[in-house]
């Protein structure tokens, strides 16, 4: 009762901070998009970049998330605002799952629909648009799916280095040893957890080949 | 040394060897020619080099040495995206779109080639009926289908463009033996309405029997002999004798091709 009550009094910066954190997860999820595939394509298609672009991302999802944040807050134009700062480190742990999906996805298109397509004149990029991805996509995206999961819980640390986000509410609550403060952090986020992994979860059940 | 294609080679081989990366020859000392409607059958074990042969010809591969003649042009030197639009292919495992519908996969070739959509619409009905489907499958997807279907709609969706060439990799092979026997008949009085030229492949005597005009008979990368199917069963090949004696079935079949 007395939570809903905290809710409720506080509705206009739990919405605040909510949309901070989709901004965060949001853009960090389009960039590692936007990287990611093309790097998944280039590794499925030329065997010899798989090792070095997998082996990097591997990498980088190894270090601890407040570690890479503390690395990263020297950089000079990155350093001046804690929000660009935050995108970057989530981007680069996004990265791994969208990558390694694009590189299963487009390794497990039947061989016999690559030859046939090649066979009747389809060009690299017809093939790639029209095939491949068409038929990797619900891969790829269970892989952006993770990656979003994953971003949301992530984005809350981002708070530690000020980039704002439901992490704040989280931060402030442990300080003052306030579970109230902590939960109205921790719910919407597990919330915005849910609710992407079920939508993305709907759109690739839609898009899987049959 | 063979001379200048005449003009009724449509496919010529010279001297034609292939090496896969790691210094493993494939092919090697090919020599031979495709003439105009034949339908040349190579026929071998797996291993044998005669699915690198057919894939030498639209260029899936490419020569380590020698060269391949399209038309009188090495393939080498030629458009491949063109090269492979004017030939059509059709393999074992088909290899339909699958998410695409038939019709939309028929009409892949047709479409690349800037056609107009009530002329592929047009086209695909006709070839439907060509390789023997009810107009009602254009809208079903290639998992809705069972093999034979499937491989009419593999055959269809080579003819789409009218190529002149059509290459064919133990199309049959996944398929039933009765389904293969039906679909090899009606391949046969297919051939000989729209006189392509076909190249084919099988490890299948009694269907080299059946379709070639000619068997070329490979083993170990190597061309052993090309002889019409009449001739290929009173051969004294070794090999030929030992295909011959395997499949005993395959005299009752050429007595009741009927056109010889």
């Amino acid at each position: 009762m007395n939570l809903l009550h905290f809710f409720l009094e506080n509705h206009e910066q739990i919405v605040e901070l909510t949309l901070e954190h989709l901004w965060l997860v949001g853009i960090s999820t389009l960039l590692a998009v936007l990287i990611g595939i093309p790097l998944g394509i280039l590794s499925a298609h030329w065997p010899v970049w798989n090792k070095p672009v997998l082996g990097t991302a591997n990498i980088i999802q190894t270090i601890p998330s407040l570690a890479l944040f503390g690395f990263l807050l020297p950089v000079p134009w990155l350093g001046e605002r804690a929000d660009r700062l935050a995108i970057l480190a989530l981007t680069l742990y996004a990265l791994l799952p969208v990558i390694r999906n694009t590189y299963t996805g487009i390794r497990g298109v039947d061989p016999a629909v690559v030859e046939a397509g090649r066979g009747m004149g389809l060009t690299d990029s017809q093939l790639l648009f029209q095939v491949e991805l068409p038929l990797a996509m619900s891969v790829i995206l269970s892989g952006v799916r993770v990656a979003v999961v994953v971003s949301v819980g992530l984005a809350t640390i981002a708070a530690a280095i000020g980039a704002g986000g439901l992490g704040e509410f989280i931060f402030r609550g442990l300080a003052m040893v306030n579970n109230q403060l902590i939960l109205a952090g921790a719910i919407p986020a597990a919330i915005l957890a849910l609710s992407a992994d079920f939508g993305l979860g709907w759109l690739e059940r839609r898009l899987r080949p049959q | 040394m063979p001379t200048d294609p005449t003009p009724t080679s449509v496919i010529e081989f010279r001297d034609v060897s292939y090496v896969l990366p790691n210094g493993q020859a494939l092919l090697s000392g090919l020599n031979l020619r495709v003439e105009r409607g034949e339908t040349l059958v190579f026929l071998g074990r797996s291993g044998s080099g005669k699915t690198t042969t057919l894939k030498l010809i639209n260029r899936l591969l490419t020569p380590a040495s020698g060269e391949v003649l399209v038309n009188g042009t090495p393939t080498t030197k030629s458009d491949v995206i063109r090269l492979r639009r004017s030939i059509g292919y059709v393999i074992q495992d088909v290899g339909l779109f699958p998410h695409y519908t038939v019709e939309r996969n028929i009409g892949i070739g047709p479409k690349l080639e800037g056609w107009s959509a009530a002329r592929i619409h047009q086209r695909v009905e006709e070839l439907l009926q060509l390789v023997g489907l009810e107009a009602s499958l254009a809208g079903r997807y290639p998992h809705q289908l069972s093999g034979g279907q499937r491989q009419r709609v593999g055959v269809a969706r080579a003819l789409a463009a009218d190529p002149a060439i059509l290459l064919m990799d133990e199309p049959f092979g996944a398929l039933d033996a009765l389904t293969r026997a039906q679909l090899q008949r009606e391949f046969r009085s297919l051939q000989q309405r729209l006189n392509k030229t076909v190249v084919f492949v099988t490890h299948d005597l009694s269907e080299a029997l059946r379709l070639g005009s000619r068997i070329a008979l490979m083993d170990a990368g190597r061309l052993v002999t090309v002889l019409p199917p009449e001739q290929f069963l009173r051969s004294g090949v070794p090999l030929a004798v030992a295909y011959v004696q395997a499949f005993s079935d395959g005299l009752e079949v050429l007595a009741n091709r009927g056109d010889r």
